[in-house]
């Protein structure tokens, strides 16, 4: 069951990506695009420290590990969680009606729906940022780092789609997709660019505990720089604390089967 | 009064922004959504800003902790008003509908011009409104006063903060046509539209306060249009440009709108004269 739809899902990427490249200059200037809006993001972020030196102890190299591991991790949940993100329409169209009739998780299927080449600007954006910070001599790299590196990226996509799941969720009450979502999803890369520990405490706990964006990136970012982390947290917390990520999804596909059972079509 | 007496050759554009404005005003959900969003961007901005502050000297800061609060609410409350396409024009490129816009017995330029006057006017007004009572007694209430959007540096600097502000709009609106009227050379034109709303968010302010930009790009920034978009009217509310410079800015304003709808109008009669309009 899971290798066929697995194999549904490659199908559905290769049609997506053919569609895409059908143009192809599109293609090219919309990732271009999308790099140097995110580049400009980090002008932001390097003027600040061109000026003020330092956030709270924290230097550039720093800020740039957990910068570069936010924008790779959103890019690669947003290339693929499109079909969540453009729910609302299907649902104002009622075209979801379809989807429930296939014999097929509607899940998978609207994970199929398409795989957003473009999002590669941002990505490479945030590949770049991460390779400054890894080679700025701040991290003494092992492999077991490496790993935590990769494991937080996984996790981390497991909590942006678990957003963008609930964005999803509402429209089924709303039939509109909620703009109120992109707080935590635009919103929570912003906030997850800087440490967690240069906010107020109510922010830092709606990061961790609701929303566990701060488990997927700033705890493990923390574990990887190998510093203390300023309020006290135990190191070992950065080495467990992404699996919040895939937790945080579990429940948002439960809450998600409830909306599929709530749905009553538009019938337009 | 006198233009209901007699009509003017100004009727049909007024007739157009109005039109438009009551159409864009219908979104209003998708409002309420976005003032949601953007007050959360602000608290983590302001929260960004705030960290610096506090593990900065004090010479080290180009502005007052709290002239960088009033700089992040003005400017999440008047997104909506810089520069960005029209995207109905974009679509008539598109589908070739371009060709009945030059049927139209009005001068495609001003036609375009009121467009995008309405297009930046009825968002912000719908937006500007709620995010303002957000910052400036929502906050307090919440607890977080020393974050709320304070009023005007003065009377005066409230003034001039007004006038700058439309004369920041008529400015957004003749870069808006501008953009507009670039499609007609490249028909498909996500990349150029996203290239330069990239550049206006980073060189109006809205980004990262200017002042808080590298010194030696202080005399670029000056120089360029962008500035006077927001950054230039945001640091007249909280005082941080002089109430005595701010006929300066005005002249400014008033003098890159001049030029840029000079330049629209130029280019719009060459790229309507070399225009090839899409058939189907």
């Amino acid at each position: 069951m899971t290798r066929d739809a697995l194999r549904l899902y490659v199908h559905y990427v290769r049609v997506s990506i053919r569609s895409q490249l059908q143009y192809r200059a599109a293609f090219v200037m919309t990732s271009i695009g999308a790099f140097l809006i995110t580049a400009s993001e980090f002008i932001a972020v390097w003027a600040l420290f061109d000026r003020f030196g330092q956030v709270r102890g924290w230097t550039l190299p720093e800020i740039s590990l957990f910068y570069g591991m936010i924008s790779i991790t959103w890019a690669l949940c947003d290339a693929i969680a499109r079909g969540f993100e453009t729910f609302g329409a299907m649902v104002k169209a009622g075209d979801f009606d379809r989807i429930l009739l296939r014999p097929r998780s509607t899940v998978l299927q609207l994970l199929g729906q398409e795989l957003t080449l473009r999002r590669v600007g941002r990505l490479l954006q945030g590949i770049l940022v991460l390779g400054y910070a890894a080679t700025a001599g701040t991290i003494d790299w092992t492999v077991w780092r490496v790993l935590l590196l990769l494991a937080s990226i996984a996790c981390g996509m497991c909590a942006f789609l678990g957003i963008v799941v609930l964005q999803a969720t509402s429209a089924f009450w709303t039939v509109e997709s909620l703009e109120v979502w992109n707080a935590f999803t635009y919103g929570g890369v912003t906030m997850s660019q800087y440490p967690l520990a240069i906010y107020r405490s109510w922010f830092r706990g709606l990061f961790t505990y609701v929303i566990p964006l701060g488990c997927v990136n700033y705890f493990p970012g923390v574990a990887i720089l190998g510093s203390a982390e300023p309020l006290g947290t135990p190191v070992f917390v950065g080495w467990i604390a992404p699996l919040a990520g895939p937790v945080f999804l579990i429940l948002c596909l439960q809450i998600w089967r409830i909306g599929v059972r709530h749905y009553r079509s538009t019938g337009s | 009064m006198i233009a209901e007496a007699r009509p003017g050759p100004w009727r049909p554009y007024c007739a157009i922004v109005s039109a438009r404005f009551r159409m864009l005003l219908q979104y209003r959900s998708a409002a309420i959504a976005g003032l949601f969003t953007q007050a959360f961007f602000g608290l983590t901005l302001i929260m960004i800003y705030e960290a610096f502050y506090r593990s900065a000297a004090v010479s080290a800061r180009p502005m007052a902790f709290a002239q960088i609060v009033s700089y992040v609410w003005l400017a999440q409350a008047l997104l909506a008003m810089l520069p960005n396409v029209d995207a109905d024009v974009r679509a008539m490129v598109r589908s070739g509908a371009i060709a009945y816009e030059l049927c139209r017995p009005v001068d495609l330029y001003s036609l375009w011009y009121a467009r995008a006057v309405a297009h930046r006017t009825a968002p912000t007004m719908l937006r500007a409104a709620p995010m303002a009572v957000f910052a400036a007694i929502g906050l307090p209430l919440l607890g977080l006063g020393e974050w709320r959007l304070a009023p005007p540096a003065s009377l005066a600097a409230g003034a001039g903060f007004a006038v700058a502000l439309v004369c920041a709009l008529a400015l957004a609106c003749a870069i808006s046509v501008l953009i507009n009227i670039s499609l007609l050379w490249t028909v498909s034109g996500d990349g150029i539209v996203m290239l330069v709303a990239t550049a206006v968010s980073l060189l109006s302010g809205l980004v990262v306060p200017l002042p808080l930009l590298p010194d030696w790009a202080q005399p670029i920034l000056r120089w360029l249009p962008f500035a006077a978009l927001a950054d230039l009217p945001f640091r007249i509310y909280s005082g941080h440009i002089a109430v005595g410079s701010v006929a300066v800015v005005l002249g400014r304003q008033l003098a890159w709108t001049a030029a840029l709808v000079a330049l629209g109008r130029w280019l719009i009669g060459r790229g309507m004269r070399r225009m090839v309009v899409q058939g189907g």
